[in-house]
């Protein structure tokens, strides 16, 4: 593996090629942890208050846990959408539509053979009142 | 082909870089200079680097398994008891901010590992292990009363669902701990290495992975489960 | 202090595993004991079994599946053997046997027979084709290797100690929670291919990272070979699903060992949620297993019909949406499960969808013959017997697609001729003319033609013999895995594919021939230039067998077929490209660490099976420590000097310069 490198892609993980000076480093990972902080105390917020309106609260869970990874991806992951970064973000991607796949497909195939199973006993006696 | 060639003449040429497979925009049949492996074999770090954040790409479908069955189970109670009754919101917060902040401190190893300095990486790898561990115990111990409760992994297919989830993330940060001192260790005795930059590389990114992986967790399992 | 193993763990009452044990016992002994005398063994330790040689190792991968393919087979001998004496009679195999044999028969054939196989030749082949000197991650891929043949190993073992599982190919709860099956059947099955399952995913991540990152200059994605695109398709299929299959058998293992709730009958667990899991694996590993499979023909193709491959865009286009598709198509195994119209519908679209990519690839096929000059050589005929037996199991498959016929065909033996009919014909038939195509490359010398046909037409028509009557039987109502049966209708077509699989044993002892012939007379099928069918990727640009470095200076890649390119020029120049200036190559060095890994997997593997905990502790704590004491280590490479690298591509050049001169008098450019 050394005859010849192609020094064109940049490591998952790694800061920009460029590299920044060290106080730079330390600001993103510091931003990072704010944003995290702040988006967690939301989320946590919005479960114990009446803040949002109770049947929206699992969306608007699932958006700030969404953005709280988005955060961890940039800030402390370096996944940006650098040209030198697309392999590692399209790894990325392909592994989100796998996971919406499963978990999606999943939960569709499960409650609908739920909703077509024979009630259970107290079912039908509930419903025979 | 270097990439400052390449880069040298793609200034003095303006031609799109990106161009697949055409070849011929340096007079040479190559392709350009961010041919992802086009121009020849990555280095180590970015090959080891790529490899290994497929490898966390695959863990995360493993869990997103384990999620999926927590999702279709979570309400198979088999009369007993369900979230609503079971989680601790304060627990969780703290678990929650103890990984949060180790997280920080890993990239803050990374910081100091790119300054090489012994001290400050074995300090902030040796925070974020107390932290991972002050989470580890908190967990158990909520695992431990939820037990004494009558409501352990097999109470109902809930709970069985509930335990193997979290208690999966709780074993990667187990094993992530060992590995941790396992890098404090090859640090202290060899030092900045470049194999060894490359596994704190792989360490930094699988920790990194896990918080992500805890966002999810305690977002689906404690906050919605909450409601349940 | 043993678990549950006992004497009585042995089948001492049971004649035929008894047997059949003793005699492999005695077998494998019998070879380590002349290994041993004859001086073998540290040959073999330093070249072999430590190699991190991603060429060795995908000859252990083969070697791996032909063995275990044999095995398979004799399971299958066993069952249509049964079936062809049981109609209204017992047979000879009591059902609880007869259950295991077909369990480990599939098994078997899918874990450690096709999944080598295919591994196998993507060792071998792709880093030769990419014109690199190895994988991305060399030790790794030994580990690999060696986990994969201590789940082969430790199924073999439950045919000695134990019982194997008695649920089938895939462990169908309740039947396989420990209130129907508390045996240590499922046991050895789940923790079989757990610890091989590791192995196949370190497989997944070792050859997408080499394939996209680790290729010659100026090969960019477009000018890779076709095998290449299909490695890379099935493998990022192996990191997506097999993960998934890792997941599901240990929430299995959590119900079996610790009492948890996902599957069983009681407390809330949902059986149902398995085998949509299972299936969310178990559709995407098909398509690992055949689309190697198609790249193999790909290559053949073009290269026995003298020209490029057809389409190369459309080929790439269709592998990409095949490996795509095949994540949304899982629920055609279960659609008599009860999800209703909806959703069987849309899954029933997708599977019809998914075989428009295959058409893709097979047009593509048949227009790359078009116009060619066609050579009849063995991996061709394998290659046109694929093509006919593949479309009529495609579309028997697409067939099935369609739910209210799956509702009457579900689990009766049209299924299984099915998938058998793609599984033979696609994949096995790759990996038989993959073998004979590459055997050269690895071994520097060709294998016998003559037995290679014959080994080909005993295969294609014991298959056909095999295999239509199981159609029909199916068609006609006969359900699978039946230890016996009296409907008159179903006992001629049994008693054909009973004589079926005797020719189809007749091939598998064409086969080995085949292979001892070859051996005898290698002299005389000898591969002098490393180019041995007029090839046009880079793996024939080497010497054969190539050496360690696999190429002394990476090659330069211009366009599509670049070893083609070059060999033109050289003919029509009659004479090489100038001599490169050399240089030293490290090359990394060989590590027992993938065998020990292995070894104390299968200890603790034994261990968990039998619930011998203290053992299994050892096994574990063994296991932190080797991979510790790897990664202590300084000195991963070895240097191959400049003097060395060079006087060993000289000797290559050396055998070229004769080929050209020797053709070049016969009559000018071929």
């Amino acid at each position: 593996m050394s005859d010849h490198l192609d020094t064109g892609d940049v490591a998952a993980g790694f800061p920009e090629p460029q590299g920044y000076t060290v106080w730079e480093d330390i600001q993103g990972y510091l931003l990072g942890l704010v944003l995290a902080i702040l988006l967690t105390a939301a989320s946590f917020y919005v479960v114990y208050t009446h803040l949002i309106w109770a049947p929206a609260v699992p969306i608007a869970l699932a958006a700030l846990a969404v953005a709280q990874i988005g955060v961890h991806l940039a800030f402390f992951l370096h996944l940006t959408t650098a040209p030198d970064n697309t392999n590692n973000v399209l790894a990325l991607a392909f592994g989100v539509l796998i996971v919406a796949l499963i978990i999606g497909g999943s939960v569709w195939i499960m409650s609908h053979l739920d909703e077509r199973m024979m009630p259970t006993m107290n079912h039908m006696m509930q419903m025979q009142r | 082909m270097s990439a400052s060639d390449a880069a040298g003449a793609g200034h003095a040429r303006e031609v799109d870089p990106y161009l697949l497979g055409r070849g011929g925009q340096y007079g040479l049949g190559h392709a350009a200079v961010t041919g992802r492996g086009a121009g020849g074999p990555a280095s180590k770090t970015v090959v080891v680097a790529y490899g290994f954040w497929l490898f966390l790409l695959s863990d995360i479908i493993l869990f997103s398994c384990l999620f999926a069955a927590h999702a279709v189970l979570q309400t198979a109670t088999a009369g007993g008891p369900g979230g609503a009754e079971l989680f601790k919101p304060v627990n969780i917060a703290i678990e929650t901010a103890c990984l949060l902040l180790s997280s920080f401190t890993c990239g803050m190893s990374a910081v100091a590992c790119g300054l090489r300095s012994q001290m400050w990486t074995q300090l902030s790898l040796l925070v974020t292990g107390l932290l991972g561990v002050a989470f580890l115990v908190l967990e158990a111990n909520d695992f431990a009363e939820l037990v004494r409760e009558g409501a352990g992994p097999q109470r109902s297919a809930f709970l069985s669902s509930f335990f193997a989830v979290v208690g999966c993330h709780g074993l990667h940060v187990t094993a992530g701990l060992l590995w941790l001192g396992t890098m404090m260790a090859q640090i202290f005795v060899k030092g900045f290495r470049a194999d060894i930059l490359r596994r704190m590389l792989c360490f930094n990114l699988f920790w990194h992975v896990l918080d992500i992986i805890w966002v999810a967790l305690f977002t689906i399992v404690y906050l919605i489960g909450a409601g349940r | 202090m043993l678990g549950k193993l006992t004497w009585d763990s042995i089948p001492w009452s049971q004649p035929i595993p008894l047997v059949a044990g003793g005699v492999v016992i005695v077998i494998v002994l019998a070879v380590i004991l002349w290994v041993i005398i004859k001086g073998y063994l540290p040959y073999l330790w330093n070249e072999w079994i430590t190699s991190v040689d991603h060429k060795r190792i995908g000859v252990m991968y083969l070697l791996l599946a032909l063995l275990m393919l044999l095995r398979g087979f004799i399971d299958a001998l066993m069952m249509r053997s049964q079936q062809a004496v049981a109609y209204h009679a017992e047979g000879y195999l009591p059902p609880e046997h007869f259950d295991q044999i077909f369990s480990a028969h599939g098994t078997i054939m899918i874990f450690f027979a096709a999944m080598p196989l295919v591994i196998g030749l993507m060792n071998i082949v792709v880093p030769l084709q990419l014109g690199v000197r190895d994988v991305a991650f060399p030790t790794l891929n030994s580990t690999s290797f060696w986990l994969t043949a201590t789940g082969a190993l430790l199924v073999n073992l439950s045919l000695v100690i134990g019982e194997f599982a008695r649920t089938g190919w895939l462990p169908y709860p309740p039947l396989s929670e420990t209130t129907y099956l508390p045996g240590v059947g499922v046991d050895y099955y789940l923790w079989a291919l757990q610890i091989s399952g590791v192995g196949t995913l370190m497989t997944g991540i070792n050859f997408v990272t080499t394939i996209l990152k680790v290729r010659a200059p100026g090969m960019t994605y477009m000018r890779m070979p076709m095998f290449c695109w299909t490695a890379l398709a099935a493998n990022l299929l192996i990191i997506a699903a097999f993960p998934v299959l890792t997941a599901t058998l240990s929430m299995l293992i959590l119900d079996r060992y610790l009492g948890f709730h996902f599957f069983t009958n009681e407390a809330g667990g949902n059986m149902m949620m398995f085998i949509n899991l299972i299936w969310a694996w178990g559709h995407p590993e098909v398509y690992i297993l055949v689309l190697p499979a198609f790249g193999v023909f790909s290559e053949i193709f073009s290269t026995f019909s003298g020209k490029p491959l057809f389409g190369y865009r459309s080929m790439v286009a269709a592998t990409l949406f095949i490996c795509l598709v095949s994540f949304t198509v899982w629920l055609h195994h279960f659609f008599t499960m009860g999800a209703g119209g909806d959703v069987n519908a849309v899954f029933g679209i997708a599977t019809s969808i998914i075989a428009v990519g295959t058409g893709v690839k097979v047009y593509n096929w048949m227009f790359t013959m078009y116009g060619g000059r066609i050579r009849f050589d063995t991996p061709m005929l394998w290659s046109m017997g694929f093509i006919v037996t593949f479309i009529i199991g495609g579309m028997t498959g697409v067939l099935l697609a369609v739910p209210p016929a799956d509702f009457q065909l579900h689990n009766s033996l049209f299924l299984v001729a099915h998938f058998h009919n793609v599984i033979i014909g696609g994949v096995l038939f790759a990996g038989f003319a993959g073998i004979v195509y590459w055997f050269p490359k690895a071994f520097g010398f060709r294998l016998h033609e003559g037995w290679g046909k014959v080994t080909f037409w005993l295969n294609l028509i014991g298959f056909y013999v095999t295999f239509v009557p199981l159609y029909i039987a199916g068609l006609l109502g006969m359900t699978r895995r039946l230890q016996h049966y009296d409907v008159g209708a179903w006992h001629p077509w049994v008693l054909i594919a009973g004589l079926g699989v005797l020719i189809l044993a007749l091939a598998a002892a064409a086969q080995v021939i085949q292979i001892v012939v070859s051996i005898r007379e290698r002299d005389s099928l000898r591969d002098e230039t490393g180019d041995p069918w007029d090839g046009r990727s880079l793996e024939w640009a080497t010497a054969s067998p190539p050496p360690a470095f696999n190429f002394a200076v990476l090659p330069d890649v211009r366009g599509e077929e670049p070893y083609w390119a070059l060999k033109q020029l050289a003919i029509e120049r009659q004479q090489l490209a100038p001599e490169p200036v050399y240089k030293a190559i490290e090359v990394p060095r060989n590590s027992p660490v993938g065998f020990i890994t292995a070894f104390f997997a299968t200890i603790t593997g034994f261990a968990l099976i039998w619930h011998i905990w203290w053992l299994v502790a050892v096994g574990v704590a063994a296991a932190y420590v080797v991979f510790v004491w790897f990664a202590w280590r300084d000195v991963t490479e070895y240097e191959v000097p400049a003097e060395e690298v060079a006087r060993i591509d000289r000797a290559r050049r050396a055998a070229r310069r004769q080929w050209l001169a020797a053709n070049a008098q016969a009559g000018g450019a071929a």
